[in-house]
This record gives structure tokens, sequence and C-alpha cells, in this order.
């Protein structure tokens, strides 16, 4: 039988939860660790610890955040009458690279996905429909997925947000750069042809 | 010599589960190998060649490489994309409870042609905005029958006495109908109507130019659903995770008119 030191085998067995990491991955970020600065170690504890101490979802639009409004919903110089509805927090690092949106977000922590038994009442779609009761709100953007999921989703959202008489918005579907037209499938490019724009 | 490295098969998509970061398992339905399981990779991808084509409720063309655990996927061509149905929240719902039937009641590697064409019909029927509710029944009521659980309809499951024109009692347990006398012995049997009975043996046994025809009243469309269910249910011994988003749906009332109760 194989003795490996305790606190060694814990924290190999410890990286090994972690997604996509295997024993033997495991084993050498260990050993990896065993033979850094201790500083190093701590850093990386402390981080750890930072992460599920300080992190926390924003009240408004429930994100992650380190503090409460996140510092999008505090920022006064965006257009707080814009929300753009996405699936998860990672969503939103994306969109805000591109520059080009400077209205508030609201996640919804996963999509619509009747095959695994979630509906919208899993979702915060309940609280994203409060924040559109006090009328300041002109324009919703739906960012959900563009695959079956996320069409449910938007499909949904559309339905329950249309009495309020707010502007619904999806981001566009077509052809991504960089593809082949002859590879691309039939949703995809009739969606691409209804949405044709002036050139 | 081996078999060859590389085959290609229709299939209807039914399921997909993320792998790692951009690669998806698919469950699909084939007719020549029934429901299988494939790898489609680097499908997460904006610019990936068979993205769209490998979305569940999907009928594609798919060119298969033999791999070491799951064939992966090398090409993959739409036949039918079912746009009509995925542009509608309802018959989208209704769509994927079809997908999860299938799904949970057949195994990988079973061939069983009629079923994939018994599916392949269900969804264009869906598409053509015809009634869900006979569409689903009759879909129900087939898939039973080509898997070996068709209820018993005529003669008393007890006692096998012919059936009489009076309200008789359905029991999910014992697979069909229980005459009044039969009944008495089983607690988990529920009451049926002359008239749900008389519906159930047509669309049992009619095809379904036929079935479509009938006309269902409100009273005996719910008992329909109950009775359909619970023998599904007991079947399965497990609820069926997509009728809760039909559920969802029938409470707000978010049912397409054409397709739906009337």
């Amino acid at each position: 039988m194989v003795t490996t030191v305790e606190p060694v085998a814990k924290l190999v067995e410890a990286f090994n939860k972690l997604p996509g990491i295997g024993p033997k991955s495991a084993q050498r970020l260990t050993y990896y660790l065993l033979g850094r600065p201790e500083e190093e170690a701590k850093a990386l504890a402390e981080a750890i610890l930072a992460l599920k101490e300080k992190i926390r979802l924003c009240s408004v639009c429930f994100n992650i955040t380190d503090c409460d409004p996140c510092r999008i919903c505090q920022d006064r110089e965006r257009d707080h009458a814009k929300i753009c509805v996405v699936e998860r927090p990672s969503d939103i690092p994306p969109l805000e690279r591109t520059g080009k949106y400077n209205g508030v977000y609201h996640v919804l922590h996963g999509p619509i996905s009747p095959a695994q038994g979630i509906g919208p009442g899993e979702l915060k779609a309940k609280e994203f429909l409060s924040r559109l009761q006090d009328g300041s709100v002109t324009e919703v953007i739906l960012a959900t997925n563009p695959n079956l999921e996320g069409e449910t989703t938007a499909m949904y959202l559309r339905r329950i947000i249309l009495p309020l008489g707010i502007r619904i918005t999806r981001l566009a579907r077509g052809l991504p750069f960089g593809a082949d037209l002859e590879y691309a499938d039939d949703m995809t490019l009739s969606q691409a042809l209804e949405d044709r724009q002036e050139f | 010599m081996g078999a060859p490295r590389s085959y290609q098969t229709q299939a209807i998509i039914i399921k997909q589960i993320k792998l790692g970061e951009v690669d998806k398992i698919l469950t699909i339905y084939t007719p020549e190998f029934g429901k299988l399981k494939v790898v489609a990779k680097g499908t997460c991808r904006p610019g990936s060649k068979l993205g769209g084509n490998v979305e569940p409720l999907t009928y594609s063309l798919l060119m298969l490489a033999r791999g070491r655990n799951l064939d992966i996927v090398t090409q993959s061509q739409t036949i039918d994309g079912f746009l009509v149905l995925k542009s509608d929240l309802w018959r989208m719902a209704c769509g994927l409870y079809v997908l999860e039937l299938i799904d949970s009641f057949t195994l990988e590697n079973n061939e069983n042609h009629p079923l994939f064409d018994l599916l392949l019909d269900t969804l264009h029927r869906l598409c053509q905005g015809d009634n869900s509710e006979t569409v689903l029944h009759y879909f129900e009521l087939h898939l039973l029958d080509y898997l070996g659980y068709r209820p018993q309809l005529h003669r008393c499951v007890g006692c096998n006495s012919p059936i009489k024109p009076v309200v008789n009692f359905f029991s999910s347990s014992q697979g069909g109908i229980l005459c009044s006398h039969c009944s008495q012995k089983e607690s988990d049997s529920r009451p049926l109507s002359v008239g749900a009975l008389k519906i159930l043996r047509l669309w049992q046994s009619c095809d379904y130019a036929t079935a479509r025809r009938v006309k269902v009243g409100t009273e005996l469309r719910s008992e329909l659903e109950q009775v359909m269910l619970g023998y599904i249910k007991y079947l399965l011994q497990r609820e069926v995770k997509s009728i809760a988003w039909l559920e969802e749906l029938k409470k707000e009332s978010i049912v397409d008119n054409n397709c739906g109760r009337d």
C-alpha cells in the first residue's frame, strides 16, 4: 500500500474534486506547491478564502460582486433604462469587452431547461420582472444563448415583458466571423437572411 | 475485414450535455441503431461547423467516426430544423416532452425503425399546427405499443372478461382496464369513463389521419391526460421532467391557439 503524508493526500484529494483535474494532475499541482515558497501558498489560500467570504450576488442585477450593489449597478454614467439579460455572470465580461454597451445587466443564473426540470421559478426571473415595474426601463435586450434552452428562455421572457409595453430586443443571430457559408445550419442561415442589413 | 471506420446515419438529436470546454455529448435517435451517445467536438465555439446541426430537436444527416468509447461526429447536415416548432414556446415544449419520453423509454443500440418514424412524424405534426394534445396522446399510445407496454383496453386485466360500457377503472400497475369488480382489489386504479375508453381504443388502433378528426371535450381531455401520465409515470418510476414546463405554460395560458386546446 502506498503511504502518503496526510496534508499532501488531503490537498491531492481537494484538487481532484476540481473540474478537469484528474488524480495525476492533482498530485502534480500538490508537489509543485510543496516546492514553492510559503508566501505563494498563503496567497493562494487567501485568494480561495476571499472568493467565498467576499463574493456575493448583487441585490439588483444578481451578478457576482464584492460590493452591493455591484460596480455596474452603482455607475451613474451607465444607462439604467437599458437592461441586458444574460444567463450567467460569465456572459457579462465578453459583452463588456466589446465596449459597445453602456446599459446595465440582469443575470438569470441559468436558462429555462425543461429537460432538467428547471423552470422560471428556479431562475432570477421574478426578480427581473419586479425591476421593470417602476416604468424607468425603456429597453430590454435578451442576450440568452442562441441555443434551444436560451431561445426558450428568451421567448418566455418576451411573453411576460410584452404587456408592460417595454421595447424588447434580442441579440442578432447570424454568421459568426471566420465562418464558412456552406457549413452554416438552416436556423442560422435563415436568421442571417431575414436580418440582412444595408451594406 | 472489420467494421468500416466511419458511417453515415440520419438522426434526431434528443439531448446534449457539455463535455469539457467546447465539446458536447449528444444523445441521438437513429433509424438503424436506435438511441446512441456520440461526441460532437468543438460545438460550443461560435464558428463550429457542426453547431446548429446538432442542437436538440433537429433532424440531421451525420457522418460518424468510430471512437474508442463513443463515436465522433465528423460532418453534419440539417435535413429538417423544425424551425416552426422552435419559434413557438408551446410547441417547442411539446417537442421537448416527446424527446424526453424517447430518451427515457429507450435503451442504447436497440434498433426500432417504427419508433423512429413515429418520432419524426410526431415532430412534423407539431410543426403543422395540429391539436397538440391529440398529437401527444397518439404519440404516447403508439410509443408504448412499439416498446411492449401497450395497455389492454378490451378485456379486464384482472378476470379477462369483456369490458362493459360503464365506468371502468384503469390500473397502471396491471397495464390496462379493470372491471368494477376487479378494481376493488387494486388500490391504485382510477375510474375511466366510457368516452375516454372509446377514444383510447380508437387512438390505439387507428391511423393518425383518423385520430386527428376526433373532437375531445374539456373534461375528457383532462381525464385522458391523467390516465396517460399516470401510466407513463408508473412505467418510468419517476416524474417526467418536462411536464412541469408544460404545466407552467398552461398555467400562464401560453398555449398556441392553433395547436392547443381550442
